[in-house]
C-alpha cells in the first residue's frame, strides 16, 4: 500500500533561493535594466515591479554540442508524397528541432525576460544611492499604520500581560471568594458553639466536618488564576496623514545635459518616495526655468531641451505664486526640491535669497537644493549658504555621483517622531 | 463479486485516490508489474514548477541556473503558453510520484497508472537503471550534496563555489561513465603482480647489453601519454587529475558527476520509459472501464488526454517539434503486443521469435534489457513505420540539396530502423570528446580530442566550455579534432596562445 502525502501546505517558495541566486549573478545586467526603467518612468510610477530583459547569450550555459553541418541522416514522421531519391531544398525551417540546438531557455529567443517585484526593483534602485539600510526599510515599508494603546483585554499574547492589572484582579478575586467562605465558616462556628452547648453529638461531628471542609477550601484559593490575567490592548491605527505638494524645480538651460538630468530625476524620486510614506496624497508641481520659468508636465520637465541663460529667481517667484494661489499652507505641507548645475546670472542671486527667505522658507516644510556636477560654486551657492544658516529646514549639497543624493535628504529622514509637522496640528 | 463505479465526481479526494490505487494495483498484479513501493505526493502548481526547475530532483543544491529555469517556466506558465506536466516521478525507493492538485479525478487515475505503475516498474526493471542508479540511496545522496555545497558556500563564499559549479555543469554530459571501471586491485594482487613484473624484467635483463643503437624517433614513441588510454569521462578525469583543485572542488565535481550519472539512464531511455508508462496507463484504464470501475464520461476524458499525449504532428506542421517519444514508444510497445497476439505474415518474417509468444513476458523482456537505441533496432516493426509514415532524410553539407533516402516501403524499413536507432544513440547526441594527453614535462597543457564522425563540426560554444575547463584544469586546455581519416587538426586553445609560443619551453 503506497503512502499518500498531501504536500500542498508545505515547502512553498522552494525556488526562492535559486531565484535570488539568479538575480545576484546577473546583477549587473539587471541593474542596467532597472536604471533604464527609472529613466523611462514617471516619478509617481516608480514603485512597480519591472519586466527585466537581459540578453540570452549572457546567461547561456555552454556545453559541447554539435554545430550545424556535416553529414546527417534524420527520421521524420508524416511523409505525404516523398519517394526515395527525391531532392529537397534546404529549408530555412530547421527540421531537426529535437536535437541539441534547442537552447536551454527553451525558447531560443535572443532575450530572456522575467518579472521582478517592487521590493527587488527598489532595492536595485537604491543600490547606487547608498542609502542606509534603516532608511531603505523605512521607505520600502508599506505599512503606515501605528499601534496605539487602547486599554486592557482579557485575551492576548503572554508578552502583553499587564502585571499590575493582573494582580489587581487576582487580589479582588481572592478577596471575593475568601469573603464568602469566611462568612460561612463564621456562621458554622456559631452553630457549632450552640451545638456544643446542647451537646448534640451528631450535629457537632457534622458541623466540624463542614468547617474543616470550608477551611480547606479557603487554603485552596489560587494565588493567581488565568481568569485574572489582563493584557495590554493595542490597536492598529492608520497614521494621521495629510496632503503634501512637492515642487520640483530644475534648471533646463543648455548646460544641463542628460547625465545631470538623470541624477536630478533620482533626487526627485527619492524625495517623492519619502513623502509618499508620510502623506496620503502628494501632488507634484514641475517648474523648469532658464531665463523665465514655466510650469510643465513631467514629460516636458525631463525630456525637452532648451538653451539660454539662467535666472533662478524666476522659478522661485513662480513657486511662490503657485503656493499663494493653489496651495494654502493651512491645507498643504509644502516641499521644495531644486536641482541645478549652479549657473545663475550674478545679479539675480541676491534676489533668490530674498524670495527664499521671505516668501518661501516660512511656508515650506523642507527645501532641498542640489548642485549637480558644478564646475565651481558660483554666486547662487554663496547666497544659499546664508539661507541655510538662517533656516533649519533647508539643505544643500553638491552632487558628483548619485550616491551623494542621500546626504541632502538625510536631515529629513533623520527627523524623529513626529516625522513631519502636520498641517492638521497647525490649525 | 460485482464491482461498481467508484465515483462519478470529477473532484478527487485522498480517499478516492486510495481506492483507485488499490484497483489499479490489482490490475497491475495480473500483468506482473513489479514496482517499488510508491510514495504519492499531491503538490500545487508552484511546487510543480519548483520540481521542474530542479530537473526533477526532489532536493537540490542552490544554483542560479535552477533560478533561471524557474523564471522561464513560471513565465510561460503564467502566460498560458505552457501547461504543466500532470505528474513527475522520481527514480527512488520508495518511488516518489508528484501529482498536480489541479488534475481532475479522472486525470489522477491516469496519472497514477502512468507514473506510479508504468514509470515505477520501468525504474525497477530496466537494466540501465539497475546498473547505474541506486534508487535506495539517491535521496540521501542529494541531501548530502545539498548540505556539502551549502557548507562550502559558507566557508569559501558563494561566488567561488558558483564558479566551480558552473564549470562542472558545462561538462555534465561528458561526466558519465559508460562502462564500469575496473575495481581497484587489492594489496595482495598488487604484490603478486609486482613480483611477476620483477621476474619478467630480470629475464629481460640481457636487453641492457644490446648493442644496436636505438633510433631517436622510437624513443619518443615509447614515452607514454597520460592518460594512457583517452578518458571519455572528462569530469572524472578532472576530479582525479586536475593539479590545482582544492579538495572541496574535487568533491563538487564528484557531486555533479554522480548526479549526471544518476540521470544518464533516463537520457538513454526516453522513448522506452515514456512508451512503457503510456502503454500501461492505456491498458489499465481500459481494464478499469471494462470492470466498470470508471464510467463513460471518465473514459472519454481519459481517452481525450491519451490521444493528446500521443499526438504526433507531421514534419511540416507548425507544431512539429521532433518525434514525440510518447507516440514512438507507445506505438512500438502496442505493436509488440499485437505481434504476440495477432501476428500477420509480415510479422512472422520480421519477428519469428515473438510471434505467438506470451505478450506479457515479451514486453517485460523488452522493457528490462534494452535502451532506446537497441530497443528501436530490435523492435521497430514495419507496421509502426507505416503508421507513422516515417521517412529518412539525408543532409550532407557537401551536396546542394538534401535527399530522401528511405520511405515506408519494403526497401526502406531496415534502413529507417537502423537510422532511427542511431538517432537515439547518445554518441550521436553528444559529441565524442575525450581527454587525450597531458603535457607533463612541458606546460601541463591538457589536450582534448574530438573524434569526429560524419564531418559534423562542434558548435561555436565549445570555446566557452574550454574557458570553464581551463578554470578547473588550471593550465592551458587544447581541443583537437580528429576526423574519420585520422587527421588531427587543432580546433581551439584556451587561453589563446600568443603567436610565437613554442609547445616545448626550454629546459
Amino acid at each position: 500500500m503506497p503512502r499518500f502525502i498531501d504536500r500542498r501546505p508545505q515547502s512553498r517558495h522552494k525556488s526562492a533561493v535559486n531565484r535570488q541566486r539568479f538575480l545576484r549573478r546577473f546583477k549587473k545586467q539587471i541593474k542596467m535594466a532597472v536604471s533604464n526603467a527609472v529613466n523611462n518612468r514617471s516619478i509617481t510610477d516608480i514603485e512597480n515591479g519591472e519586466k527585466i530583459t537581459i540578453p540570452t547569450k549572457d546567461i547561456r550555459e555552454p556545453h559541447f554540442n554539435f554545430g550545424a553541418g556535416g553529414k546527417q541522416e534524420i527520421i521524420l514522421p508524416g511523409n505525404q508524397h516523398f519517394i526515395v531519391g527525391d531532392k529537397v531544398k534546404r529549408s530555412p525551417i530547421d527540421l531537426d528541432k529535437n536535437k541539441n540546438n534547442a537552447s536551454n531557455t527553451g525558447t531560443g529567443e535572443d532575450e530572456f525576460d522575467f518579472q521582478i517585484s517592487t521590493e527587488e526593483f527598489l532595492e536595485l534602485f537604491f543600490d547606487d544611492l547608498e542609502l542606509p539600510n534603516l532608511i531603505k526599510t523605512h521607505i520600502m515599508k508599506n505599512n503606515t499604520q501605528k499601534l496605539i494603546r487602547t486599554g486592557f483585554t482579557i485575551q492576548g499574547t503572554p508578552s502583553n500581560i499587564n502585571i499590575i492589572r493582573s494582580f489587581r484582579s487576582a487580589i479582588g478575586r481572592r478577596l471575593g471568594i475568601r469573603g464568602v467562605l469566611t462568612k460561612r465558616i463564621k456562621s458554622l462556628e456559631e452553630e457549632l458553639k450552640k451545638s456544643l452547648d446542647n451537646k448534640d453529638e451528631e450535629q457537632i461531628i457534622k458541623l466540624k466536618k463542614e468547617i474543616k471542609h470550608f477551611k480547606k477550601r479557603l487554603l485552596h484559593i489560587p494565588f493567581i488564576d488565568p481568569f485574572d490575567l489582563r493584557y495590554n490592548n493595542r490597536v492598529r491605527q492608520p497614521r494621521p496623514t495629510a496632503q503634501a505638494v512637492m515642487f520640483c524645480i530644475m534648471d533646463v538651460s543648455g548646460s544641463m545635459d542628460e547625465i545631470k538630468k538623470d541624477i536630478a530625476k533620482r533626487f526627485f524620486i527619492l524625495l517623492y518616495l519619502f513623502l509618499k510614506r508620510n502623506y496620503e496624497s502628494i501632488e507634484l508641481v514641475f517648474i523648469r526655468h532658464h531665463t523665465s520659468a514655466k510650469e510643465v508636465s513631467e514629460q516636458e520637465f525631463f525630456y525637452s531641451k532648451e538653451t539660454g541663460g539662467t535666472v533662478v529667481s524666476s522659478a522661485l517667484e513662480l513657486m511662490r505664486d503657485i503656493i499663494t494661489y493653489r496651495y494654502p499652507t493651512s491645507e498643504w505641507n509644502i516641499y521644495g526640491a531644486q536641482a541645478s548645475d549652479g549657473d545663475n546670472w550674478n545679479n539675480d542671486s541676491p534676489r533668490c535669497r530674498d524670495i527664499l527667505m521671505h516668501d518661501i522658507m516660512p511656508y515650506v516644510q523642507y527645501f532641498a537644493y542640489v548642485e549637480i556636477m558644478p564646475r565651481q560654486h558660483q554666486s547662487l551657492w554663496e547666497v544659499y549658504k546664508t539661507v541655510k544658516e538662517a533656516s533649519k529646514n533647508f539643505a544643500m549639497q553638491p552632487i558628483h555621483h548619485v550616491k551623494d543624493i542621500y546626504p541632502v535628504l538625510k536631515s529629513l529622514f533623520n527627523r524623529q517622531h513626529p516625522a513631519i509637522p502636520l498641517t492638521t496640528e497647525k490649525l | 463479486m460485482k464491482k461498481k463505479i467508484i465515483t462519478k465526481n470529477s473532484e478527487w479526494t485522498i480517499e478516492l485516490l486510495k481506492k483507485y490505487e488499490r484497483e489499479i494495483a490489482n490490475i497491475a498484479e495480473q500483468y506482473q508489474l513489479d514496482t517499488y513501493k510508491a510514495q504519492i505526493e499531491i503538490i500545487t502548481a508552484e511546487q510543480m514548477i519548483d520540481a521542474y526547475a530542479a530537473i526533477g530532483m526532489p532536493i537540490s543544491y542552490h544554483h542560479w541556473s535552477y533560478g533561471k529555469q524557474f523564471l522561464t517556466i513560471e513565465k510561460s506558465y503564467k502566460r498560458g503558453s505552457m501547461g504543466l506536466a500532470y505528474e513527475i516521478v522520481i527514480n527512488s525507493n520508495p518511488c516518489i510520484v508528484y501529482l498536480l492538485e489541479e488534475n481532475t479525478m479522472a486525470m489522477q487515475i491516469l496519472v497514477l497508472a502512468h507514473a506510479a505503475f508504468g514509470h515505477n516498474s520501468f525504474f525497477k526493471g530496466n537494466y540501465l537503471f539497475q546498473h547505474w542508479t541506486s534508487a535506495d540511496a539517491i535521496i540521501d545522496y542529494l541531501i548530502f550534496a545539498k548540505k556539502y555545497i551549502s557548507q562550502c558556500e559558507e566557508r569559501y563564499g558563494i561566488d567561488t563555489v558558483e564558479e566551480t559549479l558552473d564549470a562542472c555543469h558545462t561538462l555534465i554530459n561528458h561526466g558519465v561513465d559508460r562502462y564500469h571501471r575496473a575495481p581497484a586491485i587489492s594489496l595482495q594482487e598488487e604484490k603478486a603482480r609486482q613480483t611477476e613484473r620483477e621476474e619478467y624484467l630480470q629475464s629481460q635483463i640481457n636487453a641492457l647489453w644490446r648493442t644496436i643503437p636505438k633510433s631517436k624517433k622510437k624513443s619518443k614513441d615509447i614515452e607514454k601519454r597520460f592518460p594512457e588510454e583517452p578518458e571519455e569521462n572528462l569530469l572524472y578525469f578532472l576530479e582525479k587529475n586536475a593539479p590545482l583543485l582544492e579538495a572541496w572542488q574535487r568533491e563538487i565535481a564528484r557531486i555533479v558527476r554522480k548526479i549526471a550519472q544518476y540521470f544518464y539512464p533516463q537520457r538513454q531511455t526516453k522513448i522506452m520509459n515514456e512508451g512503457w508508462a503510456t502503454f500501461w496507463h492505456y491498458t489499465i484504464i481500459n481494464d478499469l472501464f471494462e470492470k466498470k470501475l470508471i464510467n463513460e464520461p471518465f473514459m472519454v476524458e481519459l481517452l481525450h488526454h491519451h490521444t493528446n499525449v500521443i499526438y504526433q504532428p507531421p514534419f511540416n506542421h507548425p507544431h512539429y517539434n521532433g518525434l514525440n517519444p510518447y507516440t514512438l514508444g507507445f506505438s512500438i510497445f502496442k505493436d509488440l503486443r499485437r505481434i504476440c497476439e495477432q501476428p500477420t505474415e509480415e510479422d512472422k518474417h520480421w519477428f519469428p521469435d515473438l510471434v505467438n509468444s506470451n505478450w506479457i513476458k515479451t514486453l517485460d523482456f523488452a522493457m528490462k534489457n534494452f535502451k532506446d537505441e537497441s530497443f528501436i533496432a530490435q523492435f521497430l516493426s514495419p507496421k509502426v513505420i507505416r503508421d507513422l509514415k516515417l521517412f529518412s532524410l539525408l543532409d550532407d553539407d557537401q551536396k546542394s540539396e538534401m535527399e530522401i533516402s528511405a520511405i515506408h516501403n519494403d526497401e526502406g524499413y531496415q534502413h529507417i530502423r537502423n537510422t532511427l536507432a542511431q538517432q537515439y544513440d547518445l554518441c550521436n547526441i553528444d559529441p565524442n570528446i575525450q581527454a587525450y594527453n597531458v603535457d607533463r614535462r612541458g606546460d601541463r597543457t591538457l589536450t582534448l580530442r574530438y573524434y569526429q564522425s560524419n564531418q559534423r563540426p562542434l558548435a561555436e560554444n565549445a570555446k566557452e566550455v574550454l574557458k570553464h575547463l581551463y578554470k578547473l584544469w588550471g593550465f592551458p586546455v587544447k581541443l583537437e579534432t580528429i576526423n574519420t581519416d585520422g587527421n588531427v587538426t587543432s580546433t581551439d586553445v584556451c587561453p589563446p596562445a600568443p603567436a610565437a609560443s613554442t609547445s616545448n619551453p626550454p629546459k
